[in-house]
């Protein structure tokens, strides 16, 4: 079936991609700037004979989450800065637990209430873990409406193959922008692989499965969290990224999401200007694509990261660079979204 | 002394039945609970259920932080091991994907009652079809014996060292008397375990909250007064009399809602 | 053969037993058993009746009870 190419919303978007990448259970509490998710949600899972509920609390809806994907079901939530702050207990649990699920972060500013316009700074809590414990999330950053509607599908593939939480860190822009997406009217049949460990009533196995976080003896917990630690290094075979005129660049622009946008805007801008600037894109936040970074920047003179935020994946940027070239770092915080010609300016400096 | 018997009940002598053995959605483990502490009982009544409605190949059992947080370990059916409270919405998550499920909470009442009450009222509300199975000991067991929402006024633990005083930490939780509010509730039942005839009307209404969910009927709670000899500082007969004689004063028992017949 | 036989292994000494059988059937040993509690046993067989009530409170589910298939247990009884 050809899909018409039509304006979406990036809520929407990730709504629809939800049903189409085999979402079985949507359990969430209403938090601005995702609102659209649930609201879509809420007649779409009922018309798929799917599961939605709507729970007292963001702490509620995790652990909906937890009891639906330890039952072996495809489950998500989605919520924004504030309400993943409060999941966060829930999301170690299930990370401990070894669950597949998958958590959707519409950022807004911080810290505290904030505010509802578009920021980043949640990507610390979203790639160093969150929650309590040594744990990580696949985290997948979209930069439009179309990755929205199709990075839930690939991330409960992830999550599924790790048995692990994923994330997808969008943005209050992404969130609320409007674009034209090619979106199928109907989903796909979406394949759930088996789940022989989900804890669904033994029905006849010869074992009884146990969702659990809790190993008290120091040692096996050790043994649990090193299994752990493999399978985060194991996943760092799927990292995904993006490149836009970087072969010839001199500088390389770092940015993930809605800043990427502006920062491909402005590599352009600079290149009308004489100067070679390129961009790099990470899609997966966590596992974080080193390498191809290390290889992409090998022949640049300097790096340019532009995040919202006041600096938190420039740090990953310097770890992987280790010093060979300079990183520059551009951010604005609390909602304030840096222009193309902004950014230009900020390629500029950092490329004398 | 009597011969040593690993797994009590599995062979019947000539000549006589069986009356009573350990249910056979129950592991051989040994329980790790303190001596003359309940948790065994209630475990022991959940398993029966079990294998009363032959639930054990479609059972998923959630089981709380708290005390009871390996009960895991005790039965041969699926769990999910919750985060501290929210077992109910854990439940919740499993039951609306298999409502052909049985899914119950085991939880107690720090678990249930503290940190896990809007998880509580909210399931209640809800009419959510699973069963809970609640024990009230009015005490934090696990971390040593620190004050409850349940701890009776005076009673003394370790952080109301004086006895608790209602003019600084108000008066104990009544969950059923709160739940019994609630439209979505399907039935709400408390008895002491402090003798077998109360054990056995405890077994009356644990049957009562698993045939309320079978039957679908919505959110279905039995709350267990039980025994925390070591923590209240008892001997455990001294702590089955102090159920009788000032829990019960409390709490007091019986039936506030079945709606099996309705 | 007792109609009430307790698991040592996993008494811990408790006495609930002991408090509610009314045929006072049952005392404390004065041994210990591995995890060093005086586990509880049947010192009067003879008394017994296969009630079960030591069973119901036993917090160990460590009790296992049996009656005489004939309803005519009191004057069967061999021990």
């Amino acid at each position: 079936m050809q899909a018409k190419r039509r304006l979406v919303k990036g809520n929407e978007a990730i709504a629809l991609g939800a049903v189409a990448g085999g979402c079985d259970a949507f359990f969430g509490y209403p938090i601005t700037p995702q609102n659209e998710v649930p609201e879509i949600l809420s007649s779409e899972m009922p018309r798929h004979g799917r599961v939605f509920l709507q729970a007292e609390s963001e702490v509620a809806s995790i652990n909906m989450v937890y009891g639906a994907a330890a039952a072996g079901l495809r489950a998500m939530t989605s919520s924004s800065s504030p309400g993943i702050s409060l999941m966060m207990e829930g999301m170690s649990y299930i990370a401990g637990a070894e669950l597949p699920c998958l958590v959707v972060n519409v950022m807004r500013g911080g810290p505290g209430l904030g505010s509802i316009a578009a920021s980043q700074a949640d990507y610390f809590q979203a790639v160093k873990g969150g929650g309590h414990g040594d744990y990580r999330c696949i985290v997948l950053a979209p930069w439009n409406v179309e990755e929205m509607y199709a990075f839930p599908g690939i991330a409960f593939d992830m999550a599924d193959r790790y048995r692990n939480p994923a994330m997808i860190l969008a943005d209050g822009v992404l969130g609320q922008m409007m674009e034209p997406a090619c979106i199928p009217s109907e989903p796909p049949a979406a394949s759930h692989p088996e789940k022989p460990w989900a804890a669904n009533g033994r029905n006849g196995r010869s074992h009884k499965n146990v969702a659990n976080s809790l190993v008290i003896d120091p040692h096996e917990l050790r043994d649990h969290n090193r299994k752990l630690q493999a399978k985060y290094q194991q996943m760092q075979a799927e990292c995904k990224w993006d490149t836009r005129l970087a072969d010839d660049a001199e500088i390389i622009v770092v940015a993930y999401g809605i800043t990427a946008r502006i920062a491909f805007s402005a590599c352009k801008l600079a290149r009308k200007r004489g100067i070679k600037a390129g961009l790099f894109r990470p899609i997966t936040l966590y596992p974080f694509p080193a390498k191809p970074l290390l290889e992409t920047a090998a022949n640049a003179k300097s790096l340019l990261v532009v995040e919202l935020s006041s600096g938190q994946m420039v740090e990953d940027v310097r770890l992987t660079i280790n010093g060979k070239q300079p990183v520059a770092f551009y951010g604005e915080m609390g909602g304030v979204i840096p222009s193309p010609a902004e950014v230009c300016e900020r390629i500029v400096e950092a490329a004398q | 002394m009597s011969t040593i018997i690993e797994r009590p009940g599995t062979q019947t002598p000539e000549g006589l039945n069986c009356v009573f053995e350990k249910p056979r959605a129950m592991s051989d483990k040994p329980f790790h609970y303190c001596p003359g502490c309940s948790h065994g009982t209630y475990h022991r009544l959940v398993g029966e259920m079990i294998d009363e409605f032959d639930l054990m190949s479609r059972t998923v059992g959630v089981c709380p932080v708290g005390c009871a947080v390996f009960a895991y370990e005790y039965f041969e059916f699926d769990m999910v091991e919750a985060s501290h409270g929210r077992a109910p919405a854990v439940a919740t998550g499993v039951k609306r994907c298999l409502p052909d499920r049985f899914v119950f909470t085991y939880q107690g009442d720090g678990d249930l009652a503290s940190i896990g009450m809007a998880e509580t009222i909210h399931a209640a509300a809800r009419g959510e079809n699973i069963t809970v199975f609640f024990v009230n000991n009015g005490i934090f067991g696990m971390t040593g014996g620190q004050m409850a929402p349940t701890s009776l006024i005076g009673q003394k633990t370790t952080t109301s060292q004086a006895g608790r005083d209602p003019m600084l930490t108000g008066q104990p939780i009544k969950v059923c008397e709160l739940l019994s509010s609630l439209d979505g509730v399907a039935y709400l039942a408390r008895v002491p375990l402090s003798s077998p005839k109360n054990i056995k009307t405890c077994r009356k209404y644990m049957r009562n909250a698993v045939r309320c969910q079978l039957e679908g009927k919505g959110f279905a709670l039995v709350e267990a007064l039980s025994p925390c000899p070591v923590q209240w500082g008892m001997t455990p007969g001294d702590a089955i009399d102090y159920i009788d004689e000032k829990v019960v004063k409390v709490f007091p028992p019986g039936e506030f809602i079945n709606k099996l017949n309705d | 053969m007792d109609l009430c036989q307790i698991n040592e292994r996993v008494c811990k000494g408790c006495e609930l037993c002991v408090k509610f059988c009314p045929q006072h059937a049952l005392e404390m040993s004065e041994g210990r058993n591995s995890a060093g509690f005086h586990p509880a046993y049947l010192a009067h067989p003879d008394l017994c009746t296969g009630c079960a009530l030591c069973a119901e409170m036993c917090p160990e589910a460590g009790i296992v009870v049996y009656r005489r298939q004939k309803a005519r247990a009191s004057q069967t009884q061999t021990g």
